[in-house]
């Protein structure tokens, strides 16, 4: 119980520093935390959310995806030329298509990781530029703006359920989903093995390789949801849309104690690290502090919180495959 | 013995002077008795094989010489002076130098800097003397008669070289000292003849070696004396030309096995496990057997026989190429580990806490994670049966936790293993493969790991035992396979083995004239 509890006050620790900050910025300008504002957080960090909790299982696996942001840009870019040239398309439709494209992206990063064995960092750093570049091409260099998408495209993203605005429902139900994958399935618990000890996981069955697969596939198919309601939210699109944005995901990740050596990490936790990135976003430019101290606040953060989790974590095993080593340098004579 | 060559001019008429010489040095481990009273000498150009059964006391004896472990008691004394040994670099400052079955050096490094790292000859201003250095390196490389140059990376080098590359770092260091851990293990036959060719060397240089082999044929080649550990006492020494292969087979062996095995009698049942020709492409070739309900049959064999490789193939660790296997008169093909337990199989790795436990997990996740698929419908994993599959092996393999949700990593190493059984336990196996399940623990753990093994084949599992302790072997298997070089050697009944037979079998080569 020690772990979890731990793992738990780790995450109660990050809420209430959340939760102080929402307040600190509250007393210096109260219009912050009125309900609207507040509201309007967290609509501003739906995206940060669900991207967050996509990289957190590739994160799990001990891999990483570079390429989400570019992924999200290229898919938004393809649903605006597609609703300009289809102006009638539903939106369902558009979104369906969104997931799949995004899914079908991501399969690339996974297929060739798993497959051909291409370290994920590398692998979608590749991507991360190729699919940047598709974007520009597709679109000529052109940047599509409200003018050129259909009312109903870009009235989606400003509808709302019961009061609540559709990102956020949007978000709490990719976060629920995750929360029922990772807690309650065979494939989540899975995810957690690999990333623990992948020899001990190889043993019970478990192929890492599939799990890559799996995990980029996710990681690209919530990219994608993504760029189609990142796109119709702000009313434009081009090549640099969400450019630097994987990183700000992978700082979410950290903050919320996700461990990049893999096998930890919580919805919970991911979902307040990238909480605190959208308040102290939103909250900056309410109390007159530069843009630029954001960047520096989140990186101290993540040194911060890099110290917590080695303080909490303790060393694993380290995979020694002997047989395979002796056989490796056997063979090697000239 | 051919005296005449090893005493080299410089030397008085007769034997010289030891230039390392052990009186009754001991060492012991918490409830394990390493050496007692070990006793050695070396002498300069002269090749002495240290020889003993695995676990004999062979390792402690290189640790102890190489500063890594410090004797209880005993004296060392390195051409008459006491050794003072606290640490690694006092050993190379004595002169002694250890060359391992695998080379730890740096592969994207030239062979120059390999020999010189951490003592680089350098210039006045503190630099490294690159050209110094170089030319050191070559003139020893030449000295070694090596067929390569001192600037090439290391990694282009065959295995053979790259323990050239270590005799020569140990020779600038002025190591007159060389001891060499199952230095053929790794290599080709040719490579073997090579590094005899480098052993003949140092001998003219009157470096005294230790030489630790398995293999016979190795030791009457190149050693001109012999010591013989077994459990941790020196049992006999002498000259390489006064014995034969089979005196020193029975001084390793001979002790009395005892009545610390439980074995129970168990009506064998029917055959479960059948496998015929089974063969990967490099690690083992044509293994056989049949195993019934209730049997425990002990794969015994040196280390890197293929006995472990043999059963991971069988596992669907490794692809087979030749061969079938029948679980229960079935024909399956077992192509993956999931395949395998679906089958009924179960492998509790020799290395539990790197291929056995999920440390950041849990005591129920790890418990549960050989058999997810019945704690689960639909693909929900259903937490309650998880419980209840938990307390159950928890309780009966006597975890103990503060709960069993509590991490893997904050529990003592013998709770970690005993999770691991249990994980595969609840897979609910009918043919449980244990890869050496007592090594480096404890007599009394061991009691309890073999009761239990004794206990697990009375109520009709199938067990195939990895052991390279023949006491283990012969103490639980019905049926012993020794495994040689990949393939099965040797076949014993339990009331037909000796432990002199089987040591010769796992040792002796019988096709070696034959083959190469």
């Amino acid at each position: 119980m020690k772990a979890a509890n731990l793992l738990r006050h780790r995450d109660s620790a990050l809420a209430l520093i959340v939760l102080g900050l929402i307040v600190a910025i509250g007393l210096r300008a109260p219009v912050f935390v009125t309900p609207e504002s507040l509201i309007g957080v967290l609509t501003d960090t739906s995206f940060l959310f669900m991207l967050t909790l996509a990289q957190m299982v590739v994160i799990l696996t001990r891999g990483i995806d570079l390429s989400v942001a570019a992924n999200l840009a290229l898919v938004g870019m393809i649903c605006a030329l597609v609703s300009r040239a289809q102006p009638e398309l539903a939106i369902p439709t558009i979104i369906v298509m969104g997931i799949a494209l995004g899914a079908l992206l991501g399969a690339i990063n996974g297929a060739l990781v798993a497959y051909v064995g291409i370290p994920p960092i590398v692998m979608t750093l590749g991507t991360l530029s190729i699919y940047r570049g598709a974007t520009f091409l597709i679109a000529h260099g052109a940047w599509l703006t409200s003018k050129d998408m259909s009312p109903a495209f870009l009235a989606f993203p400003k509808l709302s359920v019961l009061g609540v605005p559709i990102l956020i429902v949007i978000a709490v139900l990719v976060s629920l989903g995750f929360w029922a994958l990772l807690g309650h399935t065979r494939l989540g618990r899975g995810l957690y093995a690999v990333g623990g000890n992948p020899v001990a996981a190889r043993y019970c069955g478990i192929e890492l390789g599939s799990q890559q697969f799996f995990v980029h596939t996710l990681a690209g198919a919530v990219s994608g949801l993504c760029g189609y309601l990142w796109v119709s939210r702000y009313g434009i699109a081009y090549t640099e849309i969400a450019q630097g944005y994987e990183l700000t995901i992978i700082a979410a990740c950290v903050i919320g104690g996700v461990s990049i050596a893999g096998g930890v990490g919580s919805v919970f936790g991911a979902l307040l690290g990238a909480l605190f990135l959208g308040v102290v976003v939103n909250a900056l430019p309410v109390i007159n502090v530069s843009p630029f101290w954001q960047t520096l606040i989140s990186g101290a953060v993540i040194l911060a919180a890099v110290v917590v989790n080695a303080r909490s974590e303790k060393r694993g095993g380290k995979l020694i495959l002997h047989k395979a080593r002796l056989l490796a340098s056997g063979g090697t004579r000239p | 013995m051919s005296a005449i060559n090893l005493a080299p001019a410089t030397q008085d008429v007769g034997v010289a002077a030891p230039i390392l010489s052990l009186s009754g040095v001991s060492k012991s481990f918490p409830g394990v008795r390493a050496l007692h009273n070990v006793s050695l000498t070396l002498r300069p150009g002269e090749v002495t094989a240290l020889i003993g059964e695995n676990g004999a006391g062979k390792s402690t004896l290189v640790k102890i010489l190489t500063g890594i472990y410090q004797p209880d008691e005993g004296e060392i004394l390195v051409s008459g002076k006491p050794l003072k040994c606290a640490g690694p670099r006092d050993a190379w400052a004595a002169g002694i130098a250890a060359i391992h079955q695998e080379t730890v050096m740096f592969d994207e490094l030239s062979v120059a800097e390999n020999i010189f790292m951490g003592h680089m000859p350098l210039t006045l201003g503190g630099r490294v003397d690159w050209f110094k250095m170089r030319a050191r390196a070559r003139h020893m490389l030449k000295r070694l008669e090596a067929d390569f140059d001192a600037g090439a990376l290391l990694k282009t080098l065959g295995v053979a070289q790259k323990h050239l590359v270590e005799i020569a770092r140990a020779l600038s260091h002025d190591a007159n000292i060389i001891i060499m851990d199952e230095p053929t293990s790794a290599l080709s036959a040719r490579e073997i003849g090579d590094l005899f060719v480098i052993i003949e060397q140092l001998k003219k240089h009157n470096c005294a070696i230790l030489f630790i082999s398995h293999k016979f044929d190795e030791i009457f080649q190149v050693a001109d004396h012999w010591t013989c550990l077994r459990d941790g006492e020196e049992v006999g020494a002498g000259a390489i030309a006064d014995v034969t292969q089979a005196d020193l087979v029975r001084l390793m062996v001979g002790r009395a096995i005892g009545q610390v095995y439980p074995k129970r009698d168990v009506q064998l049942g029917p055959v479960v496990l059948e496998t015929d020709d089974i063969s990967n492409a490099t690690e083992f070739d044509g293994v056989s057997f049949k195993l019934h309900a209730g049997e425990i049959i002990g794969l015994y064999g040196l280390v890197g026989a293929g006995r472990s490789e043999a059963m991971q193939g069988l596992f669907g660790l490794s692809e087979l190429t030749r061969g079938s296997v029948k679980i229960e008169g079935k024909a399956v093909n077992i192509r993956s580990p999931d395949d395998a337990i679906r089958a009924g199989l179960a492998y509790l790795p020799e290395d539990r806490q790197t291929q056995g436990a999920v440390l950041p997990f849990g005591i129920r996740a790890n418990m549960t994670l050989a058999s997810l698929g019945a704690h689960a419908r639909n693909g929900l994993i259903s937490y309650a049966k998880e419980l209840a599959t938990t307390r159950k092996f928890g309780a009966r393999l006597s975890v103990k936790a503060a709960n069993w949700e509590q991490a893997l990593s904050q529990l003592s190493g013998g709770n970690q293993q005993k999770v691991v059984i249990g994980k595969w336990l609840a897979s609910n196996p009918r043919i449980l493969i244990l890869d050496e399940p007592t090594k480096g623990i404890d007599i009394g753990s061991k009691a309890a790991v073999h009761e239990f093994m004794g206990e697990l084949a009375s109520e009709g599992l199938a067990i195939l035992l990895v052991t390279s302790e023949l006491p283990e072997a012969m103490g639980m298997a019905d049926t012993i396979l020794v495994m040689h070089e990949g393939k099965i050697v040797k076949r014993f009944a339990r009331s037909e083995a000796t432990a002199e037979a089987i040591v010769s079998a796992a040792i002796v080569d019988e096709n070696a004239g034959a083959s190469r």
